[in-house]
């Protein structure tokens, strides 16, 4: 996981805030009181993850983005590693242009992740966590608990939520992703946010 | 104060005591592994939990503070079971490759796993393994055996002031590295092979080289720079195997410094072993009776004024004392310790004294540093001022080439204009540094080698007493002026008055030729080279260094760790170093060649072995007969050095020291210490190839 492993990418040298980043720092910064700029460490890195996203396709944080975000916020390089390398949520190596995070925790593997997990495999050739794609558009991910449970099993692209899913919806989500359709997120069952199966079933026979 | 009960033992202690101190108070021993008395508690090695009563779960000793009416238990069985508890996680991960850990037999996993371990393991799983980190030339890393109690971290973080490591990753993955594979760069970096509990990190130089239990311990002084750091030497047979640090809380603390720790192996390399007699222009061994007979012969005839000394920056006062009384005894005056030409007033001793003293930096409320760069040149001491300034709101300001001082300093400027500035009150805006001395109780300035190496040296000299005066350092209750040295000789030399007489031959006479017979007391710090070849000059130290190189005689001495010698630090604190092994091969203690020497003349010292030595130094000159202690400090005379503050010249000031890791013949001669020149000063290292 952490970059001291023999990387097989390319740390770039420098890194930078492009102007739509820097318009966003002051912002950040003003929501932390004067000599605590540190805090501002976590929205820092997200902004610079999401930056490479825009910029570069894949969404994750070189070691010259951390040394960067270190600089602004005066603070020592290694409380920035420590702090990045702590959060799963920051990639340090380049992912594809769709990441999958797939939670494996108990109740979405009891209702099925194993199952969505080899649909994945499946339709992007994927053999370990981790990894990319031949293609360079997908990398899987291994995830904690993403507190979507009532909705498991969960697949989370990028930012967005794919709920209830299954072999087949995975495969065909995988499949428009692939397309450029980006399919709209939510339940691939059509659950009204986190209702009931089928619809409501309490509180129907009250008066109010 | 808290009134508590610890195994049914009353005490009272200061509030926010926490647990474990008011255990140790009540003489109960709590095992621990994060927990360090001069760190930040981190509270995450659980190793320290006690019981206290209508607490329902064992409590973290280290980070629970005490409370009115609390009864401890350290030692009941609810107690016993939870560290065996966490002993058995501990070694979850740990390896079990004590016999071939240099830690073994000094680890305090070891030694608490014999309280709390159990006799076998029942974890069936495997182990993790973590990839060797690369910390550079000193640290050696197996981190594999790292329980994560972060005392490295806390350690470079807080006291080193060089945060370089860090905890990456978490839970089962997480390690400590620099992440990005670097060398630390503190010079206090040895240290954390002290701190670390268990074998992660251990010396690099010494892998593999002795058991502890093999080793003898002897306790002495450092000597690679002024501050005096208390050490124990430990020895095997005829070879210094390792310096470790001794605590002494006016002084080092539990601190030593890189080069301190490290530079020992430079005493096996380089070394001088018999007496060499330059024949045809060429050394050629010789025997001592040699030696002597042509120093002898070129001393015949020749009258006291053409014959002078100067004494080098590792000199012990023993030697010193008896080369003066030879060179008095030959009828000259011409004596000189300031090899590197720093123009020091020795008409008081508190105009070349750190009369604050170190301890008493934990006092100060505003450092004005000036031409020094401590973090090279004292880095224990410098240590001392960082913790000063995190302490609390301790403004530090420094005069010279802005460099990184592990603390915030406000750079005022590079040379003697800003300390002209200061005297006149140009420099008095309402957010200004001289504001801030004034407003300061206890202010206190650092003059370094850096100000006073130079031609108006005597100028900045008075210029900075004359600062002191004006910004109230100079109290009966309070001494702030503060001199530097880099040296472990020179304050011994200055209270022996090793320096010219009136009318006689100082440095830089004696360097132009101005004696036609020239005794170099392990000097080597200065362009011996340059004297002219018309000077007869005897070397007489322990290294084949730049001295021996020009030498015409060549006596061999004896190294730090090789006599009983007598050093006194900046403070003017005098101190004793050891005998810890004998000088190799025909080498001899100082003092005794000497007297040799002095018999040969037929004008024998009035001394014959070290009890009436040191008898003789202490009853001629008062600080050498209080080992160890200083008196209290204050200034009780105003008057100034000499100098004129006018005739400061504009030229900025410089640090003396360019390269921390070599500045003397032992540390020239260190392989370990060449080492950390190519990693740390690569374009220095280029350079002397």
């Amino acid at each position: 996981m952490t970059a001291e492993q023999e990387p097989d990418f390319v740390q770039p040298e420098h890194f930078a805030f492009d102007a739509e980043s820097e318009q966003a720092i002051p912002g950040i910064l003003a929501k932390y009181p004067p000599g605590r700029q540190a805090s501002a460490v976590l929205p820092m890195l997200d902004l610079a993850q999401r930056q490479m996203r825009r910029t570069t396709g894949s969404a994750w944080i070189p070691t010259a983005a951390m040394n960067v975000v270190a600089e602004r916020l005066a603070m020592p390089p290694v409380r920035v590693y420590e702090v990045a390398t702590f959060y799963l949520m920051f990639n340090l190596r380049p992912v594809g242009k769709f990441h999958l995070q797939l939670c494996t925790t108990t109740p979405c593997w009891l209702r099925g992740s194993d199952e969505v997990v080899a649909a994945c495999r499946k339709a992007t050739g994927i053999a370990g966590w981790h990894e990319t794609s031949a293609d360079g558009l997908f990398t899987m991910t291994e995830v904690e608990c993403l507190g979507g449970c009532v909705n498991a099993p969960i697949l989370q692209m990028n930012d967005d939520f794919y709920e209830d899913m299954d072999g087949p919806a995975t495969e065909r989500l995988i499949a428009s992703l692939r397309d450029g359709e980006t399919p709209p997120p939510g339940s691939a069952i059509g659950r009204q946010g986190s209702a009931p199966l089928g619809g409501p079933l309490t509180l129907l026979d009250g008066k109010g | 104060m808290v009134k508590l009960t610890v195994d049914g033992i009353a005490l009272e202690v200061p509030n926010g005591c926490s647990v474990l101190q008011a255990a140790e108070l009540a003489g109960k021993e709590i095992p621990r592994f994060c927990y360090h008395e001069r760190l930040s508690v981190a509270g995450n090695c659980r190793m320290c939990l006690v019981e206290v009563e209508k607490v329902p779960k064992p409590v973290a000793s280290c980070a629970w503070p005490v409370a009115e009416g609390m009864v401890v238990k350290t030692d009941s069985p609810m107690v016993r079971n939870a560290r065996r508890g966490v002993m058995e996680f501990l070694l979850i991960n740990h390896p079990l490759d004590c016999p071939i850990c240099d830690q073994g037999g000094e680890c305090d996993l070891q030694d608490q796993s014999m309280g709390y371990g159990w006799g076998d393991s029942r974890y069936r799983e495997p182990k993790r393994a973590v990839r060797e980190k690369d910390f550079g030339p000193l640290v050696k890393t197996v981190m594999t055996r790292c329980i994560h109690c972060t005392r490295c971290i806390r350690f470079l973080a807080e006291v080193g002031g060089a945060p370089e490591l860090g905890a990456t990753a978490r839970g089962e993955d997480m390690e400590i590295g620099t992440y990005v594979q670097q060398a630390l760069t503190s010079e206090l970096s040895g240290n954390i092979i002290d701190l670390c509990p268990v074998g992660a990190l251990t010396s690099k130089p010494y892998a593999f080289v002795a058991r502890s239990w093999e080793l003898t311990r002897t306790d002495s002084v450092d000597v690679m720079d002024a501050v005096g750091a208390n050490i124990r030497v430990d020895a095997r047979g005829p070879e210094v195997l390792r310096v470790l640090p001794r605590i002494n809380d006016d002084v080092n603390e539990e601190w030593l410094a890189d080069k301190s720790r490290f530079a020992i192996d430079g005493l096996k390399h380089k070394r001088l072993d018999r007496p060499w007699v330059r024949r045809d222009g060429k050394l050629a061994p010789a025997s001592w009776d040699e030696a002597f007979a042509a120093i002898a012969a070129r001393m015949k005839d020749l009258p006291g004024e053409k014959v002078g000394a100067i004494a080098g920056d590792l000199a012990c006062a023993e030697s010193m004392l008896a080369l003066k009384d030879l060179m008095s005894a030959l009828g000259s005056r011409n004596l000189d310790c300031r090899q590197n030409g720093a123009r020091l007033d020795a008409a008081r001793r508190d105009f070349y004294l750190f009369n604050t003293t170190i301890a008493g930096i934990d006092r100060a409320d505003a450092i004005l540093l000036i031409g020094t760069n401590p973090r090279r040149e004292a880095p224990i001491l410098n240590a001392r001022i960082r913790k000063r300034w995190l302490s609390g709101q301790v403004p530090v300001a420094a005069i010279g080439p802005a460099v990184d001082l592990t603390y915030a300093a406000e750079w005022l400027g590079v040379g003697p204009a800003v300390l002209t500035s200061l005297l006149s009150g140009l420099l008095s805006g309402e957010q200004s540094f001289a504001k801030k001395l004034e407003a300061a109780q206890q202010p206190m300035l650092i003059l370094g080698q850096g100000a006073l190496a130079r031609p108006d040296g005597e100028a900045v000299l008075a210029a900075a007493w004359q600062l002191a005066e004006r910004f109230g350092m100079l109290r009966a209750d309070w001494h702030g002026f503060n001199v530097l040295h880099t040296a472990a000789a020179r304050v011994g030399a200055l209270e022996l008055g090793f320096l010219p007489a009136p009318g006689a031959k100082g440095f830089w006479a004696m360097r132009a030729g101005a004696v036609d017979l020239l005794w170099l007391l392990g000097a080597d710090e200065f362009e011996v080279a340059r004297i002219p070849p018309t000077t007869f000059v005897v070397y007489q130290g322990h290294h084949g260094d730049r001295g021996a190189q020009r030498a015409d005689v060549i006596l061999p001495g004896s190294a730090y760790t090789e006599k009983n010698g007598t050093y006194v630090n900046t403070e003017g604190r005098a101190e004793r170093g050891r005998l810890a092994v004998y000088p190799p091969g025909e080498a001899r203690e100082d003092w005794k060649i000497l007297r040799a020497f002095s018999a040969v003349l037929g004008r024998p010292l009035p001394y014959d072995d070290l009890r009436s030595l040191r008898e003789k130094l202490a009853t001629t000159h008062p600080v050498f007969a209080r080992v160890g202690a200083l008196p209290a400090a204050g200034c009780t005379d105003q008057s100034g050095p000499g100098g004129d503050p006018a005739a400061m010249l504009p030229n900025p000031f410089t640090f003396p020291i360019a390269n921390y890791y070599q500045t003397d013949p032992i540390s020239r001669a260190s392989p370990t210490m060449a080492r950390c020149t190519e990693t740390y000063y690569p374009g220095l290292a280029m350079a002397a190839e």
